[in-house]
């Protein structure tokens, strides 16, 4: 029997933790209490994400369940000198809500206290490199379970049952696919695990890769069983170092303990697992592109059908489904179908996992029942906007998707309302825009990421994305002309029917819903030049106002190009700049020394170059007196 | 991996580990050691110690040792609570590591108060 620890420290060593600085804040919790001789009653435990990625480097305490964050190597000290050792939780790393209230337990703290956790069920709570922290947690049992109780065709009806679709974006019905590969004839079978997680911003199967790796490697054995398929393959992006690694080392582990290899719990059943590591084209999280790269070629797309389910790796049958998608076997099948299905809504069941980026104030990794609204996941879960501004749209499905606007705050997440708003669930990326974001902007940006990453190997993808990204640069550079927008429009709906593979047909989607909801934008590029977001460079210019410049001349000191210059009251007038500064400086003059306009006047007025200015914004972020406008 | 059966086995060894983190398994009572100045100088550290030592020795996994900064009033130090499910709250003043084996074995395996 091991030593009794009378606390746990974990300590959390997501991508996200280690960025900033996990590493060393474990080391030196670690030499902190060797130094007060507790190394021997605590254990340091670092774990897969705890989901709070703004707040990192973040830990809890057990027993007690104390919740730290943005902890710095320096506080390990007061952590263990008072917490650990007198259990005086240290105040100032405690969370704070945005009314300055002190949390203290992290199940208290509104983020975490309305998620509902089944895919990260083990995140962020047991170490991944300890596969018997995962067995603690019913690990392997569902496989067990399914090895000695189950016959196949009873595993695949649970999964149809239980109503689970595909995470990976189409959200095509798992167990129906399960289905597909189990009738397919061709022998050998092959299990596929997608973790080649493409899109800007979502970051969930590098979590479950990271803080729960026996439960893909445990859903693949099971989907193996399922299909009459003795190997797996999991295909992970190169990008994914640390996944990779966990991986490595719980797959070692599996073998170890005989869950994986020969003769799993005596039933003569065998299942051997590798890992593929892509190169990290977004191309490759394409099925079939996938299954090119896995057998060693370049990867591109094939047209389909014929479908993986019946000629996949080497012609052969072959099953594919994403992390998310395997990490909810094991708890479907202990837990039956009924439970499953009870989450969630009709036709979208379970829960699905969000990755929270831009303008929100808590960034992170959340799991929701499928059905809240995007207004409970903004506001209630992520803290709402940035500096208190105004919610404008948020982005789905990363460059696949679509935008959903302020008015449909109130739709469910789930696949098919989704859909209909012309976004989509995709793998759960969710980037949220306030009223600062300019929406041409965005859809170029989302476009740029897919022209890159086009394969070249059809003509829409290849040459039409290049076209509609022209377009929307002329937009965005103040050269727009009147139609482009229609041409958007039909380039766009031509390329999504006509391009081979998933790419390309959903590349068109940011253009066309940013054009669904906000085409005023677009006019206003084109037709008045103007962007109302003040975010197109060629289409904002800065001014200075004369009645609230002080004339310091700081921002013309960190001019960049040298654009802000001096002049005189005449020629402002002349020029009809800041004529009510002048105006002002008039009605001060007679109203006696001490309503003096608060400019100096023995200091010229100064005044932007337009010619010459680069529109770096240098000036408006230096001047202290709020004299510079953008617009 | 041979058996369900074995699978089990080491689930309920690996679930004493998780107990700390309030998980896979049952508590059967929380000890709570006093660590306010006066406590620790009267030698809280050392009946914390105790009482780690004398649950290990008698292999009791489902216990959670724990540490607070409240002292009680006028209660003279070392202080220990020992809570029970359904919120029994049994306060023992001016404990000696000595006396913590017997908090230990009567608490837990006779449940009752104990006398010391």
């Amino acid at each position: 029997m091991g030593v009794l620890y009378r606390a746990h420290v974990l300590v959390c060593g997501g991508a996200g933790c280690v960025s900033s600085g996990c590493r060393a804040v474990q080391e030196a919790l670690k030499s902190e209490l060797a130094k007060q001789g507790l190394d021997k009653e605590i254990k340091v435990v670092e774990t897969g994400c705890m989901g709070s990625c703004d707040l990192g480097p973040v830990m809890v305490v057990y027993p007690e369940g104390v919740f730290y964050r943005k902890v710095r190597p320096e506080d390990a000290r007061d952590i263990v000198q008072e917490h650990l050792l007198k259990g005086r939780p240290v105040e100032r790393l405690l969370y704070h809500t945005s009314q300055r209230e002190i949390i203290q337990q992290m199940e208290d703290i509104d983020f975490f206290a309305k998620q509902r956790k089944v895919v990260l069920r083990n995140c962020g709570i047991i170490d991944p490199e300890d596969i018997t922290e995962y067995i603690a947690r019913d690990g392997y049992e569902a496989l067990a379970r399914v090895l000695t109780e189950m016959t196949p065709e009873e595993v695949i009806d649970v999964v149809k049952k239980s109503g689970l679709r595909g995470r990976g974006g189409a959200g095509f019905p798992t167990g129906l696919k399960w289905e597909f590969c189990a009738k397919a004839t061709g022998r050998p079978k092959y299990v596929v695990c997608n973790a080649d997680e493409g899109d800007p911003g979502a970051f969930m199967d590098r979590s479950v890769l990271e803080g729960d790796p026996h439960s893909v490697i445990e859903a693949m054995a099971i989907a193996g069983r399922a299909i009459g398929s003795n190997q797996g393959f999991v295909y992970v992006r190169a990008e994914y170092p640390l996944a990779i690694q966990r991986l490595k080392h719980a797959i070692a582990q599996a073998y170890d303990y005989g869950l994986l290899g020969k003769d799993i719990f005596g039933t003569g059943f065998d299942f051997d697992l590798e890992i593929r590591v892509g190169a990290g084209a977004f191309v490759c999280g394409e099925e079939t592109a996938l299954l090119a790269s896995i057998e060693g070629k370049r990867g591109m797309p094939r047209p389909r059908p014929p479908f993986p389910a019946n000629e996949g790796l080497w012609g052969k049958p072959t099953l594919i489904n994403n992390v998310e998608t395997y990490a909810n076997i094991p708890p479907i099948i202990l837990n039956g179908w009924e439970w499953f299905a009870g989450i969630g809504t009709e036709k979208s069941k379970g829960t699905k996992v969000f990755a929270l980026a831009g303008k929100i104030a808590n960034t992170g990794l959340v799991e929701v029942p499928m059905g809240t609204t995007l207004r409970e996941i903004v506001y209630d879960i992520g803290g709402g906007i940035l500096g208190g501004k105004k919610f404008k749209a948020a982005q789905t499905g990363g460059p696949s998707g679509g935008c959903i606007p302020a008015e449909h705050l109130d739709t469910p997440m789930e696949y098919d309302t989704l859909v209909k708003l012309g976004a989509m669930m995709g793998s759960g990326g969710l980037i949220v825009m306030d009223e600062g974001t300019c929406m041409v902007d965005i859809a170029k940006f989302f476009l740029q990421f897919t022209q890159d990453e086009s394969c070249g190997k059809c003509i829409p993808c290849r040459e039409g994305t290049r076209a509609m990204l022209d377009i929307l640069t002329r937009i965005t550079e103040g050269r727009g002309r009147e139609g482009d927008i229609e041409l958007l429009e039909h380039l766009g709906t031509t390329i999504k029917d006509t391009a081979l593979c998933g790419l390309g047909q959903t590349a068109p989607n940011p253009v066309l819903s940013t054009i669904r909801y906000f085409r005023h934008e677009y006019e206003a590029h084109i037709r008045e030049k103007r962007c109302p977001a003040g975010v197109c460079a060629a289409l904002v210019h800065y001014e200075i106002l004369q009645d609230k410049c002080k004339r310091c001349g700081l921002c013309r000191r960190s001019c960049p190009v040298d654009a802000i210059e001096e002049t005189t009251e005449a020629e402002l007038v002349a020029a009809g700049v800041g004529a009510a500064g002048a105006d002002m400086q008039a009605a001060g003059a007679s109203q006696g020394a001490i309503s003096q306009p608060a400019s100096s006047p023995k200091r010229k007025p100064l005044f932007i170059n337009q010619e010459r200015c680069i529109k770096c914004g240098v000036c408006m972020r230096e001047c202290r007196f709020q004299a510079i406008n953008r617009c | 991996m041979r058996s369900l059966a074995e699978l089990e086995q080491l689930k309920r060894h690996a679930q004493k580990e998780l107990g700390v983190r309030g998980i896979g398994g049952y508590c059967r009572a929380t000890f709570i050691v006093h660590m306010g100045t006066d406590g620790i100088a009267a030698g809280a550290r050392e009946v914390l110690l105790a009482i780690l030592d004398e649950l290990k020795r008698l292999g009791i996994h489902d216990c959670r040792v724990t540490q607070t900064d409240v002292t009680g009033f006028g209660m003279k130090p070392p202080v220990v609570d020992v809570v029970t499910p359904g919120h029994r709250v049994e306060t023992y003043t001016g404990v000696s590591p000595e006396g913590v084996r017997k908090i230990v074995a009567e608490s837990l395996v006779e449940s009752r108060v104990a006398a010391v």
